[in-house]
């Protein structure tokens, strides 16, 4: 067996080695933005079809009912586009800001699928503002046209962001030449094999997640006793939209399992905490890794082989075939994966259930443990999604651009990081009371708000 | 022309459009920070968020395109840039941040009490991300601004005669444009009242910003004496004799009381001083770094092109068509019932 090397070539960056004290706080910087931000891009992603959708069902029954729905989601989905913005736009900021060496030595590799993407926003933008503030000036039909590039301008802006994301964990598109990039061929790194597993796995969360947060939203009203059909329609098409979701997950998770082992063994050695490269790896449920090996959990033997090359001998490398510089560090990254695959399997327990009683009794499950497990799923997908992207990125540890460049070397040589991680703590904590605040205080308004036709709320 | 200018002349074109359209956002913050009390500055408020609320984000969406086509087309300017400018930066995003949550909140709060408190703290931001933005800038174009990581003063690059100039500025042309904007749109909306009022701002916030510019020649001189220099001779004094021109003609049209066409010519005056500024600098990016010397390689300029070119083709008719909407007013209030 030929012993690992990940460095491939080391590059020289092109402001020079950083000094940079604080690392660790400008990496908590860093996480703290993206906790912030990729909870509401789900909302980005998918809130947008769950709006056509009862919108279209509004124009095929004329219901006012359904109208007074999307209508009333159309701004929560303003309010959540326009917090993901100003996120967004501290995270734009934070590229130069935190990681000016990565920008000046990678850039040019990679940024191309920044500047698609920000034509992307320029559609959301647009088409969102027609949208939420054109009710009254379109046509039905035509309204829920201009809904269209919103939902494609989803897909597109989360496509470049992640190409990004898939490029750092596995790049392509240039050559090291004497420590420097040259040979940049934008397309392949736009391109790059990691993705697609990465933009449908998101993707999918993106659906997971949004259906999880809204049918906790009605599924709270529903144990309050509040069971009109407005709540029931919510319930329905929310958690539908979960439910089918979720399993799917299962097998992307497994594709993008067997796309680490390939591109990022160490990091795939990490999910579990194998020291030593092992034939039939096992997993553990549970436990801490210490010292080289797992304690404590319940031992799945040949799991990890299993997972990663669909084969229970496969041979699994070990971080110890790198040096001890190289590795990430293993309980955060085991910990995560743990937490998301525990909740994935939860969560599509969950809607494998609701799809057979509907399936079989045509009605929603009527015990109380699923509306309140339902009331869980909110908060517990989206830890879920956090989960999964500390997998990837503190997985890919130290490397900022894996193989290529350190984190340690990427970063800014700037002194008073800790006065900035307060400044953007408190900037988060005030946006997190504003959105709760406009969201509440939409929520206290009844439905019957939104349309002047009468609602019918009681089952016919 | 190289690729290399192209990408330049696009990121100024964007800087152009992110000061015409966004500078008018932060400056309808500057107005409901001054409008008066509650019920006094009530009506000037409204119209505020009535223009302003459906096109922010768009309008915002122009200082991303600034942000990804400069670390993608100039990486090493916008490593060293950002780096040394950091403290501007994060105060600049704050005020972005605050700013486009107020929008967002004001449709919801604008009839409670805790508006005035929010309408204070969204006000204010309205002036600390224009002038950040626009001492940042002072800052390259002083030449305070070194190729490296960090390697420039983090607080006396941006915080200097020639940063603050560019700061007001930046702070006084938002308040100018917006004012002729609400004019407008007041006079639309029928509110003579408001129209009045907005016209008396705009033609008191062009004169200061006019002042402002004419002493900042002279600072300039004292601070900055290579911009100085390229301002005052050749192309750059070309470009800006024709903003002072146009300068002076929208005010006279705000004067007569023709604001549609003040809004394009006022536009005009903003881009000719950005053309002035980059031609005056050129070649050079920052100091000992040309535009060819600091340009991505061929390849990659080719793809952000071609993609810039295809997005633009794409983007532009929606985005017209957006502001067509917002301006004639057809676009209803959403955060209230129906
Ligand atoms: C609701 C969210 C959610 C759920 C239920 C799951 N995941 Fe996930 N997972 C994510 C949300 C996520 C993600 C969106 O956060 C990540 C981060 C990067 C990415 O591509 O997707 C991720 C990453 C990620 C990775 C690392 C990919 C990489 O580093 O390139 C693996 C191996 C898995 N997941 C595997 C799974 C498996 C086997 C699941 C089985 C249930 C699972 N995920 C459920
Ligand atoms: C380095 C990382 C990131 C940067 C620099 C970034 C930047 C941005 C910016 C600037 C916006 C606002 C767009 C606007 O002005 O209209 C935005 C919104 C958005 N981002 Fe991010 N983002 C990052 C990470 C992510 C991730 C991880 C995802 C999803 C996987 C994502 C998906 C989106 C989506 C879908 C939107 C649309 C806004 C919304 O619906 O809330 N971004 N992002
Ligand atoms: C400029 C580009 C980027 C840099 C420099 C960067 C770097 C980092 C670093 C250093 C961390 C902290 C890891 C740790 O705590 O050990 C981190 C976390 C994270 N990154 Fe990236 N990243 C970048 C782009 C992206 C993109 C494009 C995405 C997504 C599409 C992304 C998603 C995340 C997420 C979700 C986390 C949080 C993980 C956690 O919870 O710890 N990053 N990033």
């Amino acid at each position: 067996m030929q012993a690992l090397t990940i460095a491939a070539a080391s590059v020289t960056g092109a402001l020079g080695k950083p000094e940079q004290h604080d690392l660790l706080l400008v990496r908590e910087l860093q996480t703290m933005s993206f906790v912030f931000h990729i909870p509401l891009v789900c909302f980005g992603i998918a809130f947008p079809a769950l709006v056509l959708f009862v919108e279209g069902l509004w124009i095929r029954t004329g219901d006012a009912l359904y109208k007074a729905m999307a209508k009333r989601w159309s701004k929560v989905m303003l309010i959540l586009f326009a917090i993901g913005v100003v996120s967004g736009t501290i995270l734009s900021f934070e590229m130069g800001l935190l990681w000016p060496n990565f920008m000046a030595t990678f850039g040019d590799v990679f940024g191309l699928a920044f500047g698609i993407e920000g034509f992307s926003f320029f559609a959301e933008a647009i088409f969102i503002a027609m949208y939420v503030y054109g009710w009254e000036r379109f046509s039905p039909r035509r309204h829920l046209l201009l809904g269209v590039p919103i939902v494609i301008a989803g897909v597109t802006g989360s496509l470049m962001v992640i190409s990004v994301n898939g490029w750092m964990n596995h790049p392509a598109g240039f050559d090291v030449v004497g420590g420097r990039v040259a040979n940049v061929d934008p397309l392949a790194a736009l391109f790059n094999s990691h993705l697609w597993h990465e933009l449908i796995h998101m993707y999918v969360a993106g659906y997971v997640v949004v259906g999880c947060v809204v049918g906790a939203v009605y599924a709270r009203s529903w144990l309050r006793g509040n069971r009109d059909r407005y709540v029931r329609t919510g319930l329905i098409v929310a958690v539908t939209v979960a439910a089918l979701a979720a399993p799917v997950q299962f097998v992307v998770g497994d594709w993008a399992g067997r796309t680490v082992a390939d591109d990022q063994p160490i990091k795939l050695a990490a999910f579990e905490g194998v020291a030593d490269t092992t034939r039939g790896a096992s997993l553990h449920l549970g436990g801490v890794y210490e010292k080289g090996a797992v304690r404590g959990g319940i031992k799945l033997p040949k799991a990890l082989s299993l997972l990663a090359q669909h084969d229970p001998d496969a041979l699994v490398p070990g971080l110890r075939s790198v040096r001890a510089a190289d590795r990430p560090p293993v309980n955060v990254v085991r910990f995560s994966f743990q937490a998301m695959v525990a909740i994935g399997t939860l969560l599509a327990l969950l809607g494998i259930a609701y799809v057979v009683t509907w399936w079989r009794h045509r009605r929603l499950p009527r015990s109380r443990w699923f509306y309140r497990l339902l009331v869980a799923s909110g908060p517990l997908s989206v830890v879920a999604l956090l989960a999964g992207w500390t997998t990837t990125e503190v997985g890919r540890q130290p490397w900022i651009v894996y193989g290529f460049m350190r984190t340690s070397e990427g970063v800014t040589a700037a002194s008073g990081i800790g006065i900035a991680f307060v400044v953007l703590l408190a900037v988060y904590l005030a946006l997190s009371v504003a959105i709760v605040w406009l969201l509440r205080r939409l929520a206290q308004r009844a439905p019957q708000a939104e349309v002047r036709e009468e609602l019918r709320l009681r089952p016919a | 022309m190289s690729l290399a200018d192209v990408s330049l002349v696009l990121i100024a074109a964007g800087m152009t459009a992110y000061i015409v359209l966004a500078g008018a956002d932060f400056g309808g913050g500057f107005w409901d920070l001054t409008a008066g009390g509650a019920q006094r500055g009530r009506p000037a408020r409204e119209l505020v968020q009535r223009s302003m609320g459906p096109v922010w984000e768009t309008n915002h969406v122009w200082l991303i395109f600034i942000l990804v086509l400069t670390w993608t087309a100039f990486p090493v300017a916008f490593g060293s840039a950002m780096s040394t400018l950091y403290v501007a930066g994060f105060l600049a995003v704050a005020g972005i941040v605050m700013r486009g949550t107020g929008f967002a909140l004001r449709g919801q709060a604008a009839s409670l009490p805790e508006a005035r408190l929010l309408g204070a703290a969204f006000a204010l931001s309205s002036v600390l991300a224009p002038f950040c933005l626009g001492a940042a800038a002072g800052a390259i174009g002083s030449g305070r601004v070194p190729v490296g990581n960090a390697a420039g003063d983090p607080w006396g690059s941006w915080l200097n005669p020639t940063g603050v100039l560019v700061g007001i500025l930046a702070v006084l042309a938002g308040a100018y444009l917006a004012a002729v904007y609400l004019a407008a749109d007041a006079e639309r909306a029928g509110l003579d009242e408001l129209r009045r009022a907005f016209r008396t701002r705009a033609l008191g916030a062009g004169l200061v910003a006019g002042a402002v510019a004419i002493a900042g020649l002279f600072v300039l001189r004292g601070d900055a004496p290579a911009l100085f220099e390229g301002l005052t001779s050749g192309a750059g004094l070309v470009c800006i004799v024709l903003s002072a021109i146009a300068g002076v003609t929208t005010l006279s049209l705000v004067w007569r009381g023709r604001f549609a066409a003040a809004r394009y010519v006022a536009a005009a005056a903003v881009a000719s001083v950005t053309a002035g500024w980059a031609l005056a600098q050129y070649p050079q990016l920052l100091p000992g770094l040309t535009v060819s010397q600091a340009a991505a390689p061929h390849s990659t300029l080719v793809a952000l092109l071609i993609s810039a070119a295809l997005g633009v083709l794409t983007i532009a008719p929606a985005q017209l068509a957006l502001y067509r909407m917002a301006i004639s007013g057809e676009l209803s209030k959403p955060m209230e019932s129906s």
